[in-house]
């Protein structure tokens, strides 16, 4: 249906190529959360894998920094339109944490879990093969609480709502349920590139 | 919740269009979603052009259901802004984009949802809470209110003389405006949020929209001042 005298404004090709449909440019890094930023204390941060509800390993703050470290550019893409060219992130990769853990994913999804209660799902094969990090920097700096810090899950290539702020910890799940979002309307895999915004999309 | 929720693309034709203040746009939209959002949600916009290139937005609702068919957005227009300046400079009564939503589920309110309601503010980011007023005034007068407001300036602001014509008639309502470009003017501090708080009593909900800035700074505000973190819903946009 066309909008009478919409005309739009046109990216350059180098740059429309890089954003998938229905997203424009920011050089912002716009903050979106459902609430406050939670207090997560360094001291007493701990990061914790599960199956359902048995613990599998829990690390502390040193312990974490001590796991060898990946670090990723490129650009991230938010469901409410906005997308961010080359950006520089620093983490654990889900590959390293799994093997520092002993273990092979125990089931094909998980959900991410934060400080703040939040929640999201992503499926394992999303993380694995060096496709997601739980994130400790951004731009070389640690992550502002603002952005999440001091540790967000990262998975670039999904809508930015999947990466996690202030995480505390990923739970295998036997079947793909739904987090926070996505019980309320937003799509349960949220690819960008498909548009996968809300459900049915 | 166990049917999935589904969001289509929805016909809608502007019934309306008038300038709310210097620099903001209220257009009324005819569309079957005027019928079933709750007050605080957005809808996503989209635009067409003739060659198939579409843009899309999202834009808060600032009217609660009033029967009439239509919804209320009130469109800030930006600078160089793709869909914003299409609506505050071409737009006109019967002109037809689509919409599709309610979208945010968790920064809403109704009246059964309860109070007392603490509501902040800054820019065009009261446009959700209007919305919640709004629906406030249609039959939940008996729940305490503020709306905590920081604008630059008073020509600035949005829905003022409503705001203020409701402040002077309804006692369960407190009007807390913060003018941060004025003389005499300034920025949200603790001795505001107190006031409004004496006003509201301890709140059920808070909801804080505006630019990151000035939700960090409220957020940090309210919890100092003793409201717990979890009744805080917020809303932020820009850097």
């Amino acid at each position: 249906m066309v909008t009478r005298g919409f005309v739009g404004r046109r990216q350059p090709p180098e740059t429309g190529a890089r954003l998938p449909p229905g997203q424009y440019l920011t050089d912002d890094f716009p903050i979106l959360q459902i609430g406050p930023n939670p207090t997560v204390d360094l001291a007493t941060w701990q990061f914790t894998l599960r199956e359902g509800s048995r613990p599998i390993k829990t690390w502390s703050w040193d312990a974490f920094e001590a796991l060898p470290r990946t670090t990723w550019h490129g650009d991230i893409h938010c469901v409410t339109k906005w997308s961010k060219f080359d950006t520089a992130w620093e983490g654990v990769s889900f590959d390293d944490l799994l093997a520092d853990a002993g273990i092979s994913a125990p089931t094909p999804f998980l959900l991410a879990e934060s400080y703040d209660d939040y929640t999201t799902n992503v499926p394992v094969t999303d993380l694995v093969g060096g496709r997601a990090l739980v994130a400790t920097r951004y731009a070389g700096q640690p992550i502002h609480p603002d952005h999440g810090g001091p540790a967000r899950l990262f998975v670039p290539h999904l809508y930015f709502w999947k990466s996690a702020k202030w995480l505390k910890g990923l739970r295998f799940t036997t079947s793909d349920t739904a987090g926070f979002w996505e019980l309320r309307g937003y799509h349960m895999y949220g690819d960008p590139w498909r548009e996968q915004r809300y459900t049915g999309d | 919740m166990t049917e999935p929720i589904v969001f289509r693309w929805h016909r809608a034709e502007i019934a309306g269009i008038a300038l709310a203040t210097p620099h903001v746009t209220s257009v009324r939209l005819r569309c079957p979603l005027a019928e079933s959002y709750r007050a605080g949600q957005h809808v996503d916009v989209r635009l067409t052009a003739e060659d198939g290139y579409q843009a899309q937005r999202s834009y808060s609702v600032a009217s609660a259901q009033d029967g009439s068919g239509t919804l209320e957005l009130l469109i800030e227009g930006l600078p160089d802004g793709e869909v914003s300046g299409w609506f505050t400079t071409v737009a006109q009564v019967g002109d037809q984009v689509e919409l599709r939503g309610p979208i945010g589920g968790s920064f809403s309110w109704d009246g059964p949802d309860g109070g007392p309601l603490l509501l902040g503010g800054g820019g065009s980011g009261v446009v959700p809470l209007l919305a919640m007023l709004r629906r406030r005034a249609q039959g939940w007068r008996g729940i305490p209110a503020a709306l905590i407001y920081s604008v630059h300036t008073r020509a600035e602001a949005i829905a003022l003389p409503e705001l203020e014509r409701l402040a002077a008639e309804d006692p369960g309502f407190s009007l807390h405006l913060a003018t941060t470009r004025e003389a005499g003017g300034k920025r949200i501090d603790a001795g505001l949020i107190a006031e409004a708080l004496r006003r509201t009593g301890p709140p059920g909900k808070v909801f804080l929209c505006g630019s990151n800035r000035f939700v960090a700074a409220a957020s940090d505000l309210i919890v100092a001042a003793g409201v717990a973190p979890g009744v805080i819903r917020t809303e932020r946009f820009g850097a």
